[in-house]
């Protein structure tokens, strides 16, 4: 199933939520909604269910316009953030809601053997009889994923789906959606906040900040290529140091880095950690270190330029380094946004 | 025994239970003791009397149709309060709490004002064929009024709390809004429902100022139980009075124990396992 947004606006009192937002999602692709709070990723998703109605704008899935049908006659899957499972219903009797209350009717046995596939499916054979008090929220999160696909959705929506998850559980339920995305190949948008999460699992990444579109791309085109500081910055750990553009090339007290298609002026230079080395000889930015913090897989140097500006940057486990030293930060690669 | 983190358990528990022996317990028991100065034969000829057993009737029977009734509005109410803002909210919601605030006796008399047969609704009714005061429907009238407040009152802040994501998950599960009241929320509000209609029977049953001016008090007909304690204590015939009130205390008791079960029941869900 195709989703089109078109020109969608949402507005909450005076809360302008989602401003003009237009997304086209293809068949049986795996879309992450990724954004700070506020940017209006949750009311993007809701208004794909059908839990809000958009105040202009249209929703096409295919060729039909779905802008104003309800929720219920939508067909589309919805997990929620906490998973919203009926307490007083078991496992099973959670999974097999959305086929008892159907408008069309099937056999008791049809819907047992379907509640017995879809466990099997989100690994939870043997639990159906429990309450959803009595299992863990790893799988209680399976439980809402397999209650959303029994009604064979042509949709499937997560809000935060791994959000209220301890880390190792929801790399794992990562993995595992990642694979029951490509069982089922039906068509899947998620929203997160977590930009590692968007980049693991999804085919396409959609960048929103204020109710709008700021990027979208696959994982690799907004690594690599952040269109904006905020792309930059909000997909991980960066640099900010003050530069100035001069000939197509950016200069940062001592160090410098070839541009291109900027504007001689003021700039500023966004680096990661790891796009930073240190070096006892120049050119590079004069600096001293303050801190080394050790990690598993290296060592993560805090230096403090000359200029003033606090630095990170990633060097090798073996590198010898300690607070007190003085060197020179070197440029590997970066970005540079005019200011 | 343990030792417990919090501070001052044994002053308070030792408070708290005195208080409750005295004020609860001891009249239980003297009550009781009251009762059992009777012989068996006596105690038995006195609670299953004529009078006695038209008295538990009517009462029994007038307390469970205005508890039946007060379950549908009271929920119905509840819905209204908690799912709707409209002018004068504030007011209604207020109003629920007025047969709580309000002397039992001056609801009597006003609504005995009201349903006589030349008041503002009893005419009307006359016409209609019924009548209301002085008939045991005057005495579910007034166990009605009294014993509102309980089932809003317990059902509201469950209403409340419901998460509204239980409501979107059935929608998005295809459910129509009947079956998502059937399947979903009334199943949640199971237990404060019958929290509610174990208070409002309790005091339905206990009832006594509201009722005597519109029930006309005929012997036999529209008396009711604690009428009729009050009639023997009037006669100084103490252990009587006492025997027809340990009746009306065990069905107290037994209501309470069947709907603590069935609340127990209806909250297996909660259990860890």
């Amino acid at each position: 199933m195709k989703i089109r947004l078109d020109h969608v606006i949402k507005t909450f009192e005076t809360f302008r939520a989602v401003k003009d937002v237009s997304l086209e999602i293809e068949s049986g692709e795996l879309v992450a909604l990724l954004g700070p709070s506020g940017s209006g990723k949750t009311t993007i998703l809701r208004m794909v269910a059908g839990l809000e109605y958009s105040d202009s704008g249209s929703i096409h899935f295919d060729t039909q316009d779905a802008t104003d049908i309800p929720v219920r006659d939508r067909g589309v899957g919805f997990v929620f953030q906490h998973y919203a499972l009926f307490p007083h219903m078991t496992v099973a009797e959670n999974i097999a809601f959305g086929m008892k209350v159907s408008k069309v009717k099937r056999e008791k046995a049809a819907i047992e053997a379907r509640v017995t596939e879809l466990l099997r499916l989100v690994r939870l054979e043997g639990l159906g009889d429990r309450f959803p008090a009595q299992i863990s929220g790893g799988q209680r999160q399976r439980v809402a994923l397999a209650r959303a696909l029994a009604v064979d959705p042509k949709v499937l929506l997560l809000d935060e789906p791994f959000g209220a998850l301890d880390a190792n559980v929801r790399r794992d339920l990562r993995r595992w959606l990642r694979e029951i995305h490509s069982e089922l190949g039906i068509t899947t948008i998620f929203v997160t906040h977590d930009q590692e999460e968007a980049l693991d699992l999804a085919d396409r990444v959609v960048i929103l900040k204020d109710g709008q579109i700021v990027q979208q791309g696959t994982p690799e085109e907004v690594c690599r290529d952040p269109k904006s500081a905020f792309v930059m910055k909000f997909l991980g750990d960066a640099n900010v140091i003050a530069a100035e553009v001069r000939d197509g090339k950016a200069y940062a007290s001592g160090a410098a880095i070839a541009v291109s298609g900027l504007p001689d002026g003021k700039a500023e230079l966004y680096a990661r950690p790891a796009d930073l080395d240190w070096a006892l000889q120049g050119p590079g930015i004069p600096a001293s270190i303050t801190r080394v913090l050790d990690r598993p897989d290296g060592r993560r140097v805090l230096a403090t330029a000359e200029t003033g500006e606090h630095l990170e940057l990633d060097v090798e486990p073996e590198r010898s380094v300690k607070a007190g030293d003085g060197g020179f930060v070197t440029l590997r690669r970066a970005k540079v946004f005019a200011v | 025994m343990r030792r417990n983190i919090l501070p001052g358990l044994r002053l308070s528990l030792g408070v708290t239970l005195f208080y409750v022996g005295l004020i609860v317990v001891l009249p239980i028991v003297a009550l009781i003791l009251k009762a059992a100065s009777l012989g068996p034969e006596d105690y038995w000829r006195i609670v299953s009397s004529a009078r006695a057993l038209a008295s538990y009737r009517v009462t029994v029977l007038a307390a469970l149709g205005a508890t039946v009734f007060n379950l549908f509005f009271g929920l119905a109410l509840a819905w209204v309060l908690v799912r709707y803002r409209f002018p004068g909210w504030r007011l209604v919601d207020a109003m629920v709490d007025l047969p709580f605030a309000l002397p039992t006796a001056v609801a009597g008399i006003s609504l005995t004002a009201l349903f006589s047969a030349n008041g503002w609704f009893g005419s009307v009714l006359g016409n209609l064929g019924i009548t209301v005061a002085y008939t045991p429907l005057g005495i579910m009238i007034a166990m009605c009024f009294t014993s509102l407040p309980f089932i809003v009152r317990t059902v509201q802040p469950v209403l409340e709390d419901l998460d509204p994501a239980l409501e979107e998950a059935a929608q998005s599960l295809g459910g129509s809004d009947w079956a998502i009241f059937r399947k979903v929320i009334l199943p949640l509000l199971t237990p404060a429902l019958l929290a509610g209609v174990s208070l409002s029977f309790a005091r339905c049953l206990g009832e006594f100022g509201a009722i005597i001016f519109i029930a006309g008090n005929k012997p036999m007909s529209t008396e009711i139980t604690a009428l009729l304690i009050f009639i023997r204590l009037e006669e100084y015939d103490y252990p009587a009075a006492a025997a027809i009130a340990s009746v009306l205390l065990l069905t107290a008791f037994v209501m309470l124990g069947v709907t603590n079960w069935l609340q127990a029941r209806a909250l297996r869900y909660t259990v860890k396992g």
